[in-house]
């Protein structure tokens, strides 16, 4: 019976933190210029996006290296049902998530049938994002080249989820969907659902020997997947206001989902959460030492691309020094201290 | 007795090697039947084709009154025929808990009910100590344990064992089949393929033995141990018995 | 058997399909730009082999999906260029600069970055790959700003006498233009690549690195130094790409991002062709050259559209690739 209390505290204590987290992360609009507010926020969205991500890449096992898909589909989907259709973003965002699941249902169902997995599996999610960005880019219905660009309704709006004059709120709201998504996660992970794509991600035989059915295991985790990561997609176009192809399914945005929970911990509930604030953090003071360097690095001044190439060089980095990420750095070293 | 299990004229060929020639056999509920034969006979294989790894070629195999050829292997394990793997297969990222975990959810949707089964089997299999470890880090004897914690805590019917105790010092063989004994008290069917031939013959209530993917004989111990054909075959050139 | 046939099927249907088409009116109006497209498909498409064989190598051998293959094209490209500029090396000179440079470096990435995550999960080694992408790319970015260069080579319009014939650059076949460079990168690609067949089907070290590729615990045991093979091997994938990236200079623009087209397009070829497959490499190219090309023909300004789709249908249908041995 010890065991019960335990998996009851663990719970627990994750809901416990989650309340922690949102309480510490809510007081960041105090005290922060806009600029950073609008990094924060779009810090939290692809936090979402990359728990999202984690679902099907880290519980699950199928390593996505086309999330951009998913993001997209929910981006374009809050995009054109509000101007072509004046319908709620709020349902937008819903509609979103039900999109993005749905191509993840008929392309997961596909590509796990004909048995794709590993290396090909993230292929083939690559090239179904790209295939999205070419076709987006190609109808007029969605903008075509163009993009959409979503009419400003002016001032602040619940109804249109707009927040011109106080981009607090949209900064609240996207730290609503962030926490609503972690609950989401901490009650899938204690799940049976949860336990069957951990199960799968180790080793499929042995689930399938233990009555666990591997493909709805996989179908379940994509689902929820794209559902997770389309409402991030939609509500990032409430955010930038405009979506074109690139922005919605470009390789560089599949890149920025998943390099979240990698950096913070792959499988991990808080993994996406803590690489996200830890990479924008990142972000910004690699951005800002080549803006405005201390006297003894002038010459880096205003070079184009050298932030880019501290991030990358932190990047191979971590992942040679700590390949668990964050949280599984922070373990091992909790483990050695208490030796 | 009735037959929960039976094998009936099984065959399968790859390519032009016969591994299983219209084996037939049948398992009487309650019982534990064991199989034996030297390496390459087909026992492995049979338990693939019994757990739905793969088909066979020809012949039937009929679980509980069903046919269950052509299934797959989840819905043969949902039904309640489980095996354990000769190279076991636990799930090293996870704890020996949630290793156990996965399989109490087969029969029960609710987290804290399936932490309370998969508890309990821990508890029963002596793993429970154990419960937070990672793994991949037990013993072959914790992980044979596991193996079969987790095929438990589906509540099997019948249970197919494949080398359960190779490997094992006679401390740790001699525990592993007091439990399978107290399993089959507990009401599950068991079938296990063995190697180390004093420990089957006390374990089994009835031995098959299977040679060139043949079914050569079927009886109880006592029987198989005298029979000329068996001896010939397979005891008198590799059966050392321990005194 | 099934195989064959489906082949001959195939076969027929294309020779149906070559003997149709030019009877159509669309054909009479068309058939300079459609052979223009199969030509330009056809020329960039050997280049694309090069690229991909390197990839090939390197996925079929160490396993991993190298997402910075294309990045070290843009090494060479700068490499190549900057000795065209300041010392006016012919690019297709250079090559004895890059080929050699680009294994070194290759050597290089392998031993300090990747053979340390050679174990690691596939996301680990896609990610740190891709870091060294990003490293490579903006340290181009840095050094030579993200404006688009440009060479021209002096005899690229020249005439020149064979002897036997006079070729007049750029050359007409069928109608459809044929540039001096591109017709020399696609013929070095192609002696490349028949270097490289030979190398590893030839020679002690390409048995080692086919060893290593199939039975990486066997080939250890017959005393192959795997670790140092997949250097030799990185360093071998490191140099094709490197080539390439000289053979393109005279009609890519230069940029920091030149040569990340083509690591997609690589994987495409590369999946295609089979893993590890130099023959698969080879036709790959030409077959992913050739669908960009009409693709563009039919859906303008698409025409990568093509590629993808011929991209998951491999994965799905034939996931070994054309020339790969069948695993299901």
């Amino acid at each position: 019976m010890i065991r019960l209390r335990q998996i009851a505290t663990a719970s627990s204590r994750d809901l416990l933190i989650l309340l922690g987290v949102v309480a510490v992360l809510a007081l960041v609009p105090l005290g922060v210029s806009r600029f950073t507010l609008s990094v924060a926020t779009a810090a939290l969205i692809f936090a979402l996006a990359g728990i999202g991500w984690n679902v099907l890449s880290g519980f699950a096992g199928q390593f996505s290296f086309g999330h951009a898909a998913y993001f997209g589909l929910g981006a374009y989907t809050v995009a054109v049902t509000f101007t072509k259709y004046s319908i709620s973003p709020w349902l937008g965002l819903l509609l979103g998530g039900l999109v993005a699941a749905i191509f993840g249902l008929l392309t997961g169902w596909i590509s796990f049938r004909f048995g794709l997995k590993g290396a090909y599996f993230a292929l083939a999610t690559f090239a179904l994002a790209e295939l999205l960005r070419l076709t987006f880019n190609k109808f007029d219905y969605v903008g075509a080249g163009v993009g959409i660009p979503i009419p400003l309704a002016g001032g602040d709006s619940w109804g249109t989820l707009q927040f011109e004059n106080t981009p607090a709120i949209r900064y609240f709201v996207a730290l609503g969907l962030v926490a609503l998504g972690t609950l989401a996660v901490i009650v899938i992970k204690r799940s049976r659902a949860g336990s069957r794509m951990l199960a799968v991600r180790e080793d499929e035989d042995a689930a399938a020997s233990l009555g666990i059915n591997p493909l709805r295991a996989k179908l379940v985790a994509i689902a929820v997947s794209g559902f997770i990561t389309g409402v991030a997609g939609g509500y990032y176009v409430m955010f930038l206001m405009f979506i074109d192809s690139e922005l919605a399914f470009g390789p560089f945005i599949s890149v920025v989902i998943l390099l979240r929970p990698i950096v913070g911990g792959v499988g991990t509930i808080w993994g996406p959460v803590v690489g996200a604030a830890v990479l924008s953090i990142l972000g910004e003071v690699t951005r800002s030492l080549v803006r405005d360097p201390p006297s003894f690095l002038q010459v880096i001044e205003g070079v184009n691309g050298l932030d880019q190439v501290m991030f990358g060089l932190i990047l191979v980095l971590v992942i040679i020094r700590a390949p668990d990420g964050i949280i599984g750095l922070f373990r091992r070293f909790r483990k050695r201290s208490s030796q | 007795m009735s037959t929960i299990l039976e094998v009936k004229g099984a065959t399968k060929r790859f390519g032009g090697l016969t591994a299983l020639l219209d084996i037939s056999l049948g398992v009487a509920e309650g019982e534990i039947l064991g199989i034996i034969g030297p390496n390459g006979a087909g026992k492995t294989t049979l338990f693939n084709v019994i757990s739905g790894a793969i088909a066979p070629d020809e012949g039937q195999i009929v679980f509980d009154g069903e046919r269950i050829d052509r299934l797959a292997p989840y819905v043969i394990a949902d039904r309640g025929l489980v095996r354990t793997f000769q190279i076991m297969k636990p799930f090293g990222g996870l704890t020996v808990f949630e290793n156990v975990l996965v399989a109490a959810f087969l029969r029960r949707a609710d987290p804290i009910e399936a932490a309370a089964h998969a508890n309990s089997i821990l508890e029963y299999v002596g793993l429970a100590s154990f419960s937070d470890r990672q793994s991949k880090g037990l013993t072959l004897a914790g992980r044979k344990r596991l193996e079969l914690a987790r095929t438990l805590a589906t509540d099997p019917k019948v249970l197919l064992l494949d080398e359960v105790l190779a490997g094992l010092t006679p401390t740790e063989g001699a525990e592993m089949v007091a439990l399978v004994k107290a399993i089959r008290d507990g009401g599950v069917t068991i079938v296990v393929i063995e190697h180390v031939m004093a420990a089957i013959m006390a374990l089994s209530d009835r031995i098959a033995v299977i040679h060139h993917g043949e079914l050569l004989a079927i009886g109880l111990p006592s029987e198989i141990a005298k029979d000329p054909k068996v001896i010939e075959a397979y005891l008198g050139k590799e059966f050392h018995a321990p005194d | 058997m099934r195989g064959r046939s489906r082949t001959a099927i195939w076969a027929g249907l294309a020779v149906v399909v070559a003997v149709a088409v030019p009877q159509t009116a669309w054909w009479d109006l068309n058939h300079t730009v459609f052979a223009q497209a199969v030509v330009s498909g056809l020329l960039i498409g050997g280049v694309y082999s090069l690229v991909a064989m390197g990839l090939s190598l390197v996925f079929g051998v160490l396993d991993i999906i190298n997402f910075a293959h294309g990045a070290l094209m843009t090494i060479t490209i700068y490499v190549s260029y900057l000795l065209f500029q300041n010392y006016g090396v012919d690019p297709y000179v250079s090559l004895v600069v890059t080929i050699p440079l680009m294994f070194v470096v290759g050597v290089g990435i392998q031993r300090f970055a990747i053979n340390p995550v050679m174990d690691a999960p596939v996301h680990n080694q896609l990610l740190l790959t891709l870091g060294i992408a990003i490293i490579i790319e903006n340290l181009a970015l840095v050094l030579f700003t993200g404006t688009p260069r440009s060479i021209e080579l002096a005899y690229a319009r020249n005439e020149f006498d064979l002897g036997v014939v006079t070729l007049d650059f750029p050359l007409r076949v069928f109608g459809a233009v044929v540039s001096l460079p591109k017709l020399i990168a696609f013929l070095v690609a192609l002696l490349l690549a028949g270097v490289l067949y030979l190398l590893i089907q030839r020679t002690q070290l390409g048995a080692a690195i086919r060893a290593s590729a199939q039975e990486p615990e066997g080939a250890e045991l017959v005393g192959i130094d795997v670790r140092r093979i997949y250097m030799v091997t990185f360093g071998i994938g490191a140099a094709c790409v490197g080539a390439a990236g000289s053979l393109v200079l005279p009609f890519l623009f230069v940029a920091p991002t030149a040569g990340a087209t083509f690591t997609i397009i690589a994987f495409v070829v590369v999946v295609l062709g089979g893993m590890g497959s130099i023959p698969g490499a080879l036709v790959g190219g030409l077959v992913i050259g050739l669908t960009q090309e009409l693709t563009q023909l039919f859906v303008p300004g698409s025409k990568f559209l093509g590629v993808f789709i011929v991209f998951l249908a491999v994965l799905l249908f034939r996931p070994e690739g054309i020339f790969g041995k069948a695993q299901r």
